[in-house]
């Protein structure tokens, strides 16, 4: 027998057969969703404005003091950033985002989120043990590092801007940005290796 | 509301079951076909808001709130939607599914309410940010306590947060207030603030002693911190 898809799945069949037979939905609809969220938005637009960051010392600043309007020079689209703030990692601070009453995340600068991100364990988990979590996500954290775990609870959205990985000195922005993954915009990493 | 959404701080929940970034964005059809589906809703005027969104995406039965994954909650929320407008119906549906050899309740999440809330007033520009004209009650560095008890319908105070005490850090000005907003009772534009919490004052001596939590909670959900000074 093969697999059934999970009840879900065959609901939103059936939703979707009734709201195109009533003229709400159409097939470019599903289409257009596709195009833009799966391949026109993503954590790449993060990485770029973190490698900036780490070059550029002045927008590093304008990035940190108002990160919507620092954006606005590379046109992300994707929504999700009417006031999106900034928070840097460093020896002894370290930033963690979650949202734990939804799902909320900065689309325009991370994309949409993984299903990690989204499910009961990291939203229930993040905010009570984040040490333990980290840990167990790879990111073992100094007891002299400070937590802070940025819970998005109304229409602010947070980024992390990660720390510069040590040795590339001599790498520019573009390669730098290559780095720059999207746990460690998030949290649960840091800039350089994957979580 | 007291609900199955409002997951910060419960125990229990294992690993996180973490993946790389070669995980794809939808992970079959029918999860973009469910985000399509939300912006047709939008579109027709079957809510206003998001946070008339997320508030139906909150009454959709617990269990599968837990186990039909983020997709299956947006449908859960958007057929709640949809039926309270009465842009599909029960039957209708139901017809549907019998056309696919399933029972009516197959998967079937919504939680519509018999006497749905008015829609609303259409919001009064885009985004969430709204000017306010009195005065902040709460400035930056001033001590707060969150609101001891919850409520019926929709709010942004996380559970794990109430009746404690923190520290105004921000404040963002003036915003759309979900609370209103979600019941179709109007923006109400409330002040804005970032509080922070040390994990002690909301989880108790277990907690981490160099971990805060950082909330963006409305005006509303905070009282002046009057007791004796730590």
């Amino acid at each position: 027998m093969s697999d059934k898809p999970p009840p879900q799945v065959l609901r939103a069949e059936a939703l979707e057969s009734l709201l195109v037979e009533k003229g709400l939905l159409q097939s470019a609809d599903i289409d257009a969703v596709i195009q833009r969220y799966a391949e026109r938005t993503g954590p790449l637009n993060g990485a770029r404005a973190v490698a900036r960051a780490w070059v550029d010392e002045d927008f590093r600043q304008r990035l940190l003091s108002d990160g919507s309007a620092a954006i606005e020079e590379f046109g992300f689209e994707g929504g999700q950033t009417e006031r999106l703030l900034v928070k840097a990692n460093s020896d002894t601070e370290h930033h963690v985002i979650v949202c734990t009453l939804c799902s909320c995340y900065p689309w325009a600068v991370l994309g949409l989120p993984p299903a990690w991100y989204k499910d009961p364990e990291y939203r229930s988990r993040i905010v009570r043990e984040p040490r333990i979590v980290l840990e167990e996500m790879g990111l073992s954290l100094g007891r002299e590092v400070s937590i802070h775990v940025w819970d998005s609870s109304a229409e602010v959205r947070y980024m992390v801007l990660p720390e510069r990985p040590a040795g590339t000195e001599g790498q520019d922005e573009k390669a730098l940005a290559g780095l720059v993954s999207r746990d460690s915009m998030i949290g649960v990493a840091l800039a350089g290796r994957q979580g | 509301m007291d609900g199955i959404h409002d997951l910060g701080g419960l125990q229990g929940f294992g690993r996180v079951k973490w993946q790389d970034e070669s995980e794809p964005v939808f992970h079959g059809r029918w999860e973009a076909v469910v985000f399509a589906i939300m912006q047709a809703g939008a579109r027709a005027g079957a809510f206003q808001n998001v946070d008339r969104f997320r508030h139906a995406i909150e009454r959709i039965e617990p269990s599968a709130y837990l186990t039909h994954g983020y997709y299956g909650r947006w449908l859960g929320g958007m057929e709640t939607l949809l039926l309270e407008a009465g842009m599909i119906t029960r039957q209708e549906l139901a017809e549907q599914l019998h056309k696919m050899g399933l029972p009516e309740d197959f998967g079937r999440s919504a939680r519509p309410k018999a006497k749905p809330d008015a829609a609303g007033p259409a919001p009064a520009t885009d985004g969430n940010r709204r000017a306010i004209s009195r005065a902040a009650r709460f400035a930056r560095g001033e001590r707060v306590r969150t609101l001891r008890y919850g409520k019926s319908g929709h709010t942004r105070l996380p559970a794990y947060a109430r009746d404690c005490p923190g520290q105004v850090t921000a404040c963002h000005g003036g915003w759309v207030f979900p609370d209103t907003n979600a019941h179709g009772l109007g923006e109400e534009p409330q002040y804005l603030y970032t509080v922070r919490f040390g994990a002690a004052d909301l989880f108790g001596p277990e907690a981490d002693p160099a971990q805060n939590i950082h909330l963006d909670l409305f005006e509303p959900y905070l009282l002046a911190e009057t007791g004796a000074e730590e």
